[in-house]
């Protein structure tokens, strides 16, 4: 195989991991967004606790923050997502109530405090130089073989989190969380327990969020405040699904791997202009808020276009006598 | 005393009138439109880096160059409004609250690709602070933001209560299918409560500016405080959001003082996570605000 086939390949599976743990990041989101219809902007908040306590208890013993334990990687990952829900039941249990702006606010808000958190507490997290020798799965076997056994770590991480997901979706309990994104009043009329329900959609959704930020802290190998800022946790993965189309866990796997594709080629499209000669230099860092600006674009056109993404929700086909029984579909009102 | 005065409440005073400056057009947002504008903090580092732009060129000082970014600012704003929100505005709210986190976004890589990530600032050197009565020090250019403050704040009043618009933008945030029937124009006030919320946004990025220095995220960094500050006035009441932004402004000061001991009650790093703890709180609590604002839901 010649070097540059080979190294377009290895671009390929790198492109393919991280686009798998954006994938679990955004599945979570398409629980609480598009099943449930829960406005969470703090993304950021959930990831980071997962990607720390996984960070914690599998790194080896240092003096500069707590642990680490030295624990194996299975136990961090279910660690992260233990923690991710208790954290995400205290902060349900409270803001669930709130309209989705509110939530919204209440989110980042609740995100914000633990990234100071996470700056300030040197002695948990050893506060702005991060948690570094995380260890990643296979990380012992030669080169490439390293990094597809990662990767298939990866997937079928994804797999199991989609198919699970999917299950969900399909059963009972799907259909109750979309009764309550379309009417809560209506299934709350029905007997449901909207805010029992709205809860456990909230609590599932941000265990796959932890997860995938214990992922990502294993991929690279380190973890910092730096890593839950707003925008690559948080806005990246609500473009993801939205581009890939909220309430389908399909659209969701693809939208997190289109998304993520589009936002790493333009990095190296940028460094190849670059390179070529073709703009100078001095564009290197500016080159990056071009990026930015072209995710933001790429939202604007898909929200105003395609609002439904690429793979929109498939609703269930109603029967013919159901649908004579059922009262006229209303449009949706302005709210 | 004094240290308490100098070194917490002129400060929180400070911080308050640019918060101020923001939670108002928030609150007019949020009443008129009905959503919350997450790209308000962004607008804010707008309007700090056109003044910049204006500095540089006029070698004017930042407080003469307030007018102008506003103007600026208020342009972009209409013209942003136009192109991205106005075509979402029949669908549901909320996905006009999520395209304005893309909007944040692209104004802040904006603002970082024309001006570069390097941090600036509206005057070099050392200011030495005025000291009135022996021992009261504030800063020259504290006092300029605080009447900056107080006369945009004065000149909203006139605005709101004596013009057909002001009227008609009250009304509207009031109950808007009486407005339409009486006649209001919508396109019209809408243009009219970009102008004023994205005019203070500006000025108040302007101000926190010369405050301290300008970066790119100086503005997305105020977000959560200036929601915090409209929610305590209560969403819709420009004038709670007065009330609001002072209180935020000052609480978040003086968590730092040394209230039980001799150490900070606080640690000041946290200190804008007092903002963010109050939103929370407020938002749990007493959604309504501290004057009974509307509540949507």
């Amino acid at each position: 195989m010649s070097d540059s086939l080979f190294g377009l390949m290895m671009y390929a599976v790198a492109l393919l991991t991280m686009g798998g743990i954006y994938a679990v990041l955004c599945l979570g989101l398409n629980i609480q967004w598009g099943f449930t219809g829960l406005f969470n902007a703090g993304i950021a908040g959930f990831f980071a606790i997962g990607a720390y306590s996984s960070a914690l208890l599998t790194a080896p013993p240092t003096p500069n923050h707590v642990g680490g334990f030295d624990l194996p990687i299975p136990v961090g990952l279910a660690a992260a997502m233990l923690f991710s829900g208790i954290v995400a039941y205290a902060v349900g249990r409270i803001c669930l109530r709130l309209r989705s702006d509110y939530l919204a606010m209440a989110t980042i808000g609740i995100a914000e405090i633990l990234r100071l958190i996470l700056k300030n507490e040197a002695w948990l997290t050893n506060g702005s130089r991060g948690i570094s020798n995380i260890p990643r799965p296979f990380e012992g076997l030669p080169a490439p073989q390293a990094q597809f056994a990662f990767l298939a770590v990866v997937l079928v991480i994804v797999l199991f989190v989609y198919v699970l997901i999917q299950r969900g979706a399909h059963a009972p309990w799907g259909r109750v969380m979309r009764a309550i994104r379309d009417d809560d009043i209506a299934a709350s009329a029905v007997g449901k327990d909207v805010e029992q329900l709205r809860l456990q959609s909230f609590v599932f959704g941000s265990m796959v969020m932890g997860l995938g930020g214990a992922l990502m802290a294993h991929s690279f190998k380190f973890i910092g405040p730096e890593a839950t800022e707003p925008l690559l946790t948080t806005f990246l993965v609500w473009v993801m699904l939205i581009a890939g189309g909220s309430g389908n866990n399909r659209g969701a796997v693809l939208g997190a791997i289109v998304i993520w594709t589009i936002w790493s080629s333009t990095e190296v499209f940028i460094n190849a202009t670059i390179s070529w000669g073709w703009v100078p230099q001095a564009w290197a860092t500016q080159g990056a808020f071009l990026r930015v600006f072209l995710i933001g674009l790429v939202l604007q056109i898909v929200l105003q276009r395609y609002a439904k993404g690429l793979l929109p929700e498939r609703t269930v086909e109603i029967s013919g006598r159901a649908r004579a029984a059922a009262p006229r579909a209303q449009p949706e009102s302005a709210d | 005393m004094l240290e308490f005065v100098n070194f917490y409440l002129i400060p929180g005073l400070v911080l308050g009138s640019i918060y101020t400056l923001g939670a108002i057009g928030v609150s007019l947002l949020f009443g008129i439109l009905r959503f919350a504008h997450f790209a308000h903090g962004d607008m804010m580092t707008l309007g700090a880096y056109i003044a910049l732009s204006f500095v540089i060129v006029s070698g004017w000082p930042a407080i003469a160059v307030v007018p102008f970014a506003m103007a600026a600012t208020a342009a972009i704003a209409v013209g942003i409004d136009h192109f991205f929100y106005r075509p979402l505005r029949k669908g549901r709210t909320i996905v006009i609250v999520i395209a304005s986190f893309g909007i944040a976004l692209m104004i802040r890589s904006a603002v970082q690709f024309f001006w570069g990530v390097q941090i600036e600032s509206y005057q070099t050197g050392i200011q030495r602070p005025l000291i009135f009565f022996d021992s009261l020090r504030i800063a020259e250019r504290h006092i300029y933001m605080v009447v900056g403050a107080i006369v945009l704040v004065a000149m909203l009043h006139l605005f709101l209560s004596r013009t057909r618009t002001g009227k008609a933008m009250r009304a509207m945030s009031d109950n808007p299918s009486l407005a339409a029937i009486t006649g209001v124009s919508h396109t019209q006030i809408i243009a009219w409560t970009w102008v004023i919320g994205a005019g203070l946004a500006a000025a108040a990025g302007v101000f926190l500016g010369m405050d301290t220095q300008l970066t790119g995220t100086m503005g997305w960094n105020l977000l959560l405080p200036v929601f915090a500050a409209a929610i305590l006035g209560g969403i819709g009441k420009p004038y709670g959001a007065i009330a609001g932004g002072m209180v935020i402004g000052v609480a978040e000061e003086l968590s730092s003082y040394p209230w039980l001991s001799d150490a900070p009650l606080l640690a000041p790093s946290y200190k804008t996570g007092v903002a963010f703890a109050i939103m929370v709180a407020l938002l749990i609590w007493r959604p309504a605000g501290l004057f009974s604002g509307r509540v949507f839901r």
